[in-house]
């Protein structure tokens, strides 16, 4: 028979307290607003205040426009890789690789002091901050992309809408898109879940996002960052949650990713 | 002379260039595949490649606009910058082999050590989740928990009436930040460590065992070799993950620690070092460790990629 394994049990353990502990804190202190009493009274405060609403809009809408951006640009890159230009792939690999020599600091210091001035301006708008958006989400996005080409025969499929008289457009559109839904969705949700707590492109270009917003609560009040923070950690969650529910069967891949 | 010699320069190579093809075996049509994937260079070119440049050619420039090493020079030899990379280097140190070896363990136990089936994959899920899970909302739930009125500052407190923050002791320094990094560091070494070690085939073992080798010599002749390429690639990456990290030290201790992301930051909200070139050399700095890391994590994947089939 075999021996209890205790150490490993130990091991597990203090896994799971160093997981979980932080993460009951923050619950435990975000409900403490009124002394004496466990309240939503934080959530309440939170959710009364205008800019939590704005801030969490803008977040939204700019990880939608990241999303596809990042979309157009690596999907048909990833296929014509595959397709017809195999050669290509390690330099699309290296790029990809790039966001975590490049991290989030120092690219935001290159994309201010290379377009903060004419000839080409973006500092002005957003574009500046959805580019390194789109940086940092090309690693997730071209492994889910590249893992989903490799899953389905696009050769066939790709000479099967050409003899029907389908243009790229099309093969694009009505083919290669819908053939790889479920293999985009994981790189969709993580880039999603990564914008929306994205603190460095944002708080340094000077944009109201979610992740400038609550560092400025934090700054402000008590009680309600935590708050915040929980509902940030539930969209983590939820999205590494919807992630591994999509991909479930396949296998758990790790992807080098930049730092924040 | 010159409006003599003008037409003949301008126009006698151009004949020449004209009839030189037809001698050259034909040239290979100029390929339309590339155009495919042109707007992505181009996107890479723009956004990743032209900044780098920038920052590289800008390191070299002195207040005056003329070239210059100082700025190098000069990330060694002022002490606060060198001592902010110090900083940086010394975190990232600690959280990555901290990382690497809590993650360690955590990884066999769950693969090798005998648990239930279940708390693998509960294991593999919350690690995912929890090497996402930085930035600003990681740092407040270190606040929530060992800050002043933290849940175990609390609790620590109400058992044995100590109260950990007495004495001028504090957690927003280096010790406390690497705890707070360590929460994404060691999920990061048990999503990558657990598939390396299910790779690790028990014929291994039972040949190790058929030549009369114990645990011991299967761990040290057969299993930490197999695994050492994996094992010191992934402890680059926790490196290079901390080394990095600007949003997780900015909202845990404010501008209190001088790591090297926050002073670029500064930098870059206001010309804090009073030389923007300064600036940019220390920001080439970090592209310049940060390459490092990804040649030996390439390395190392190349090595680890020999004994997987």
């Amino acid at each position: 028979m075999r021996r209890f394994p205790i150490w490993s049990w130990v091991w597990l353990l203090i896994g799971l307290a160093y997981f979980f502990i932080p993460l009951a804190s923050t619950l435990e202190f975000s409900l403490r607003m009124i002394k004496g009493r466990y309240t939503f009274e934080a959530y309440r405060v939170a959710f009364q205040d205008p800019r939590f609403y704005q801030s969490f809009g803008y977040s939204l809408l700019w990880a939608v426009l990241t999303i596809i951006i990042s979309l157009l640009l690596v999907v048909p890159t990833a296929y014509w890789v595959q397709l017809k230009l195999p050669k290509v792939r390690p330099y699309v690999e290296f790029v990809t690789l790039m966001p975590f020599v490049v991290p989030a600091v120092v690219l935001t210091f290159g994309l201010v002091r290379t377009y903060g001035h004419p000839p080409l301006v973006l500092t002005t708008t957003p574009a500046a901050l959805i580019v390194g958006y789109v940086v940092l989400s090309l690693p997730y996005m071209y492994r889910s992309v590249d893992s989903g080409l490799r899953a389905v025969d696009i050769r066939t499929l790709t000479e099967a809408a050409q003899s029907l008289g389908a243009g790229w457009g099309t093969i694009m559109k009505d083919v290669i898109f819908p053939n790889l839904r479920v293999a985009l969705l994981s790189g969709v949700f993580l880039t999603f879940a990564i914008v929306m707590g994205e603190f460095t492109f944002a708080a340094l270009m000077g944009w109201p996002a979610f992740g400038p917003y609550i560092e400025e609560i934090g700054a402000m009040r008590a009680y309600t960052p935590q708050a915040v923070s929980v509902m940030s950690f539930l969209i983590t969650w939820g999205s590494i949650m919807l992630i591994q529910w999509v991909g479930r069967g396949g296998r758990g891949e790790v992807q080098i990713s930049g730092a924040r | 002379m010159a409006v003599e010699r003008f037409p003949r320069a301008d126009t006698a190579p151009r004949q020449d260039k004209g009839d030189a093809p037809s001698a050259r075996p034909p040239r290979k049509p100029f390929s339309w595949a590339w155009v495919g994937v042109a707007p992505f260079f181009l996107f890479a070119f723009m956004f990743l490649f032209l900044p780098s440049v920038s920052i590289f050619l800008r390191s070299f420039e002195s207040l005056d606009h003329t070239f210059t090493f100082q700025n190098i020079l000069d990330i060694f030899q002022k002490s606060d910058i060198r001592n902010a990379y110090k900083l940086s280097l010394q975190i990232s140190t600690v959280t990555a082999i901290g990382g690497a070896f809590f993650g360690f363990l955590l990884a066999y136990a769950v693969c090798m050590g005998g648990l239930p089936k279940g708390a693998r994959s509960f294991l593999l899920t919350f690690s995912g989740v929890a090497s996402n899970f930085a930035g600003v909302p990681l740092a407040f739930a270190f606040v929530a928990t060992m800050g002043n009125a933290g849940l175990v500052t609390r609790i620590i407190e109400g058992s044995t009436g100590v109260d950990i923050h007495a004495g001028g002791f504090t957690i927003y320094n280096f010790w406390g930040l690497s705890i707070v990094y360590m929460y994404f560091q060691f999920p990061l070494m048990v999503l990558i460590m657990a598939p390396a070690l299910d790779g690790l085939r028990r014929e291994w073992r039972e040949a190790c065992e058929n030549l009369g080798g114990g645990t011991y010599h299967y761990w040290r002749y057969i299993a930490f070799p197999i695994l050492m390429p994996t094992l010191l690639g992934t402890a680059i990456l926790l490196f290079g993950n901390a080394f990095g990290a600007y949003a997780t030290a900015y909202a845990f201790t404010g501008s209190f620690l001088n790591l090297v992301t926050i002073v670029i930051g500064a930098q870059i909200q206001g010309d804090v070092l009073y030389n923007p070139g300064l600036g940019n050399a220390m920001a080439l700095g970090m592209i310049v460790i940060m390459s490092l890391c990804m040649l030996v994590y390439i390395w190392s994947q190349r090595r680890a990629a020999r004994w997987v089939r």
